[in-house]
């Protein structure tokens, strides 16, 4: 079985994004950028995949500016054997990375792709299902569990009062929730492996991709700031607050 | 302008985050909700103030939610509205981004306000940022934000019922079973209070001490990633950006230390209450009241409290 891992740089979890002064988006110059938390544990789900003898390659793909080479090293540097990167400067929304996609997979014809379920900036929780869809593919989102099964694949799905469970058919597009697994840490013998692997790089117009955002954003804006709070000094004080001050219970 | 609600419904009526949903295709035109599922919930549904059409059906095709069918009921009734709406819960945001797709158009995700037919506000980085986004496809895929629309009352509306149509099967995937945890507590993301424990409560035992205030008070019982992750509580109790998001007129924060991500989930909360042994937990910042204390005493203590009128 074929791989494919969908990778994203975006500002590190742990970073306070601020707002532009000019409300045109949020400062991203000089901020820490890390690999997307879900498509860590995508990278990760794709090499045990392959340690238990279930797939064969792991391609990691990574769809942005030039510096999403480093995004794609790590991926390598975790276990993915080849990477590919998709250059474009500029906003790309998640139906245009999922035609880029696709035309990748046109080329590569994995048969799974594992993607995150959501990117931490852009909140979007979309590109999976719409690559799904414009392959005409199955999909198993949010998945805490994925096991080879029946000639297709077992996915078990965080939904919102519990689990699920679906067989699908291959290939088929997966997407991480937290609990899939824990990724592992790169070693450095594994990180100075991992510059000797190749990144092919191509462009937009290669793939005969139009990239064009259909969404304008007219304004980024700090949300609404909640009044400073008091610290009160006893549970008697904090009930009667809540019941006669805030009188929410 | 005609807009399509797909309702979540609980098997007997449609969910508050359903009737969210229709408070914001309000704005937007008239509102036909897709219910699929017991004839009961459809009625629920023609109830809803606000809703001029129901349509209903119970075929088995759609009786798990699989996304690969209920994409393809919705693009073939699409051409008959402007806008395509759905709750974002597990199942709207599982499934829209597919209908989006389909019909070549750009999902809007977890909006938190309309600003008018193609205009609209959603949150970004964790909800650290709000971005107005302008759409330029000629038809919008949305998943609303429950927290964000106050629900269009469960009574009061009077729609007429009609068949939906039929849709394809297209055989990609099937459905093995579900565990679904039963709880007699009021559903996370429609709770007016809620009672969340972190990493501090120590233990999944020791999480009867969150139930049982979480009891006295109505609540529903949340928790952090930390908490969830240590096996404390269950995964779908979990607030946070990556779990549910929450706007009740209580949230009390209990041995959370309040981090970005969980600060994502609860924010918007009317009043916000943390309970912290460590004065400096960025919880205290967002917190309307907050009490520095040990949780094991302070709990106990809260519930004697309540009880006493």
């Amino acid at each position: 079985m074929k791989l494919l891992v969908p990778v994203k740089r975006v500002v590190d979890y742990n970073v306070k994004v601020r707002v532009k002064a000019d409300h045109t988006g949020v400062e991203t110059a000089n901020v820490k950028m890390s690999m997307n938390p879900f498509d860590e544990i995508a990278v990760e789900e794709a090499v045990r995949l392959k340690e238990k003898g279930a797939a064969t390659e792991i391609i990691a793909v990574s769809a942005g500016p030039t510096a999403c080479q480093e995004q794609i090293r790590t991926a390598l540097a975790m276990g993915a054997d080849r990477g590919i990167l998709i250059e474009h400067d500029g906003v790309l929304e998640p139906l245009a990375v999922a035609k880029l996609l696709k035309a990748v997979i046109a080329k590569e014809s994995p048969d799974l792709v594992i993607l995150g379920k959501q990117a931490i900036d852009d909140d979007m929780n979309a590109t999976g299902q719409m690559l799904a869809a414009l392959l005409g593919w199955p999909q198993g989102t949010y998945a805490s569990k994925v096991e080879p099964a029946d000639g297709g694949i077992k996915v078990t799905r965080e939904v919102d009062g519990g689990l699920e469970r679906l067989q699908l058919k291959l290939p088929a597009i997966v997407t991480t929730d937290l609990r899939l697994n824990e990724p592992r840490y790169a070693s450095l013998p594994n990180i100075m492996k991992a510059r000797k692997k190749p990144i092919e790089t191509l462009k937009p117009a290669d793939l005969g991709v139009d990239v064009s955002p259909r969404l304008t954003v007219l304004k980024v804006e700090e949300p609404p700031k909640r009044q400073a709070g008091k610290k009160v000094g006893s549970v008697q004080e904090l009930v009667d607050k809540l019941r006669n001050e805030a009188k929410v219970i | 302008m005609a807009v399509l609600v797909l309702a979540d419904h609980d098997g007997s009526a449609v969910t508050q985050p359903t009737r969210s949903a229709v408070a914001a295709a309000s704005k937007l035109g008239d509102v036909t909700v897709l219910v699929l599922g017991p004839r009961a919930a459809a009625d629920s549904a023609a109830k809803v103030a606000g809703v001029a059409k129901v349509l209903h059906t119970e075929d088995a095709l759609y009786a798990n939610g699989l996304a690969e069918p209920l994409a393809a009921l919705l693009v073939s009734m699409a051409p008959e509205y402007s806008h395509l709406l759905a709750p974002a819960s597990a199942a709207g945001k599982n499934v829209m981004p597919r209908v989006a797709a389909l019909l070549d158009v750009q999902v809007i995700s977890d909006i938190a306000g309309v600003v008018d037919a193609d205009t609209f506000v959603r949150p970004i980085y964790a909800g650290n940022a709000l971005a107005t986004v302008k759409s330029a496809d000629p038809k919008k895929v949305i998943t609303v934000r429950a927290a964000s629309f106050d629900p269009a009352a469960a009574e009061g509306g009077n729609a007429a019922v009609e068949a939906a149509p039929k849709g394809e099967d297209p055989g990609l995937s099937n459905f093995l079973g579900a565990e679904i945890a039963k709880s007699e507590r009021p559903e996370l993301t429609a709770a007016k209070v809620v009672v969340s424990g972190g990493r501090a409560m120590g233990s999944a035992e020791n999480f009867h001490i969150i139930e049982s205030v979480a009891d006295k008070l109505g609540a529903a019982v949340g928790a952090s990633r930390a908490a969830v992750d240590a096996g404390y509580a269950p995964n779908d109790h979990q607030v946070g950006q990556t779990g549910k998001i929450v706007a009740p007129d209580l949230y009390i924060a209990v041995g959370i230390s309040g981090a970005i991500q969980h600060l994502a989930g609860m924010k918007d909360s009317k009043v916000i209450v943390a309970i912290n042994k460590d004065e400096e937990a960025p919880i205290f910042s967002v917190a309307d009241y907050g009490l520095v204390g040990d949780l094991f005493k302070v709990m106990p203590e809260f519930e004697s409290e309540l009880a006493k009128k």
